[in-house]
């Protein structure tokens, strides 16, 4: 039985639009964070990074691009053919998936309608982008698996059983956050912070949870071990090369790009510039003063990303299990408490 | 005995809760590499920019001609005696009748190979050559893709003819 349902075409071509928007902006901005993490590590060396291609070196990823593609493409013998090729697809899809829920700014207002700058705010999205970030574990694990190699094997095992354990700190403290704002929705959890505190003056210590783990999340140090040069080579991705190489490494950068996104959007108040309102200006200009606000905090975190991978060492595996399961987890549950009792008193 | 003030006892007491948590390190490893992004660079930019040469860099060898255009090796074969990698063969040759505007002394080397593979840049032939023949330059020997093109012979060594002694890639020693 076919359901008749009726999508205006304005409706379709404005999703279209977001979507293809949203998805070329995280690509550039991952493109660009490569870039950055050569320039920043390089000052924070001493050094004064990639200044060949361009202007200050700006064609920079657009080389490391071309290269990528024009290098041989190298499937081991011994690897499962259809698994190996699945594994940085599942990478990088998942990365490019998550951005459909995030807003990017309010609404725009043009001939009398509104127009949201989000793909679709479900009412579900923190549990979308949970449900999205877990399975790219499963890129990693396949990419690791049908490598068939011991190296890769050993980065895919650390890989999953870190993003697994450090999912579970994260959702424990994106719980305190749903208490708080008792929404699901991250257009909503956004449109409170509007009127309110930003979420960061209510849940300093779940932020600080949040964080750590999408740092884990994202297999940044302290926390790449599943890619430590030293001890394994090149991780899970030992044994891949050309554009299925860039795939992941690409893939890493564009979940670096959404979880700065995530914690601009939960905890600082996404596009939210404090006071705008009493300024009195135009909708369409807040919206788009707001985007760029929005797309400022992003640029800063991606920046502590960096700052934080140039500074810290890498932890040792058991140091990470135990930062992981003894200490992030009851700080979680301990967070949850603090707030369920705030919750019932004020 | 003391040397200086800097040495630290190293004890192994139990980290107190601030230092357990890591964040005050955390923190401060953070400001540090943060003033880092301010200081000046160390970069050269290298094909643009270039370090001057140390006044006694040793480089590529030259065999020297006299002022005369005159090759000043006697094929005396001090240099190899002294090369501790063997790096330099020598065949000599006695100058026939004609030849004495090549030449300085009755006896040259019709063969004077370097192996730039084996040189170690000491600059002993230097030292030993009693002719004020060979001396290491400041050119580089750039790399090759053979093994066989890092033998320098005659060709490559002695100083081009109508060259005078190049203050900067053939310089004096010792002035």
């Amino acid at each position: 039985m076919e359901i008749p349902v009726e999508i205006p075409v304005e409706f379709l071509i404005e999703k279209t639009i977001i979507v293809v928007a949203v998805f070329t902006i995280s690509l550039v901005i991952a493109m660009y964070s490569t870039y950055a993490e050569r320039k920043v590590s390089a000052l924070l060396q001493d050094r004064i990074g990639p200044n060949r291609a361009g202007p200050f070196g700006l064609l920079q990823p657009l080389a490391d691009g071309v290269k990528f593609f024009m290098k041989e493409e190298i499937i081991p013998s011994s690897a499962n053919k259809a698994l190996f090729i699945l594994g940085p697809s599942i990478a990088m899809m998942t990365a490019c998936l998550t951005g459909a829920v995030i807003p990017w700014g309010s609404y725009l207002e043009i001939e009398g309608k509104h127009i949201a700058l989000q793909v679709t705010d479900i009412n579900i999205g923190v549990l979308y982008i949970f449900a999205v970030v877990s399975i790219g574990v499963y890129g990693v694990m396949i990419g690791g698996w049908a490598s068939n190699n011991k190296f890769s094997l050993m980065g895919a095992i650390r890989a999953s059983s870190q993003m697994i354990s450090y999912e579970i700190a994260m959702g424990l403290s994106i719980i305190a956050l749903i208490m708080t704002t008792g929404t699901l929705s991250i257009g909503e959890i956004v449109q409170q912070q509007t009127t309110d505190f930003w979420n960061i003056v209510y849940q300093p210590l779940g932020f600080f949870i949040f964080m750590v783990c999408s740092f884990a999340e994202c297999n940044r140090t302290p926390f790449d071990l599943p890619e430590c040069e030293a001890e394994l080579v090149g991780g899970y991705h030992t044994e891949y090369s050309s554009m299925k190489l860039g795939l992941y490494l690409f893939a890493e950068y564009i979940n670096m790009f959404i979880s700065s996104a995530v914690m601009s959007a939960f905890y600082f108040g996404g596009y939210d510039i404090p006071y705008i309102e009493t300024l009195g200006l135009d909708q369409n200009v807040v919206t788009i003063l707001g985007s760029m606000f929005f797309f400022t905090k992003i640029v800063l975190f991606i920046f502590l990303f960096m700052w934080v991978r140039w500074t810290l060492p890498r932890f040792r595996y058991d140091q990470l299990m135990n930062l992981g399961w003894k200490i992030m987890i009851p700080m979680a549950i301990v967070n949850i408490i603090i707030t369920g009792t705030c919750i019932l008193l004020f | 005995m003391q040397l200086t003030n800097r040495s630290k006892v190293v004890v192994d007491k139990k980290m107190t809760f601030m230092e357990r948590i890591y964040i005050p390190a955390i923190l401060g490893g953070m400001r540090i590499t943060l003033s880092h992004l301010f200081k000046k660079k160390a970069t050269i930019q290298y094909p643009e920019q270039q370090r001057e040469f140390s006044f006694v860099y040793r480089g590529k060898h030259i065999l020297k001609r006299d002022e005369q255009g005159r090759e000043n090796c006697t094929a005396c074969g001090l240099c190899a005696v002294s090369c501790p990698a063997e790096a330099i063969t020598i065949i000599a040759d006695e100058r026939k009748k004609g030849e004495e505007h090549l030449y300085r002394e009755e006896k040259y080397a019709s063969l004077y190979e370097i192996n730039m593979l084996r040189c170690i840049f000491c600059g002993l032939c230097e030292e030993a050559c009693p002719k004020d023949a060979v001396y290491l330059t400041e050119e580089l020997v750039p790399a090759q893709y053979n093994r066989k093109d890092f033998i320098y012979g005659k060709d490559k060594l002695v100083q081009p003819l109508g060259t005078s002694a190049h203050p900067k890639t053939y310089k004096p020693y010792k002035k």
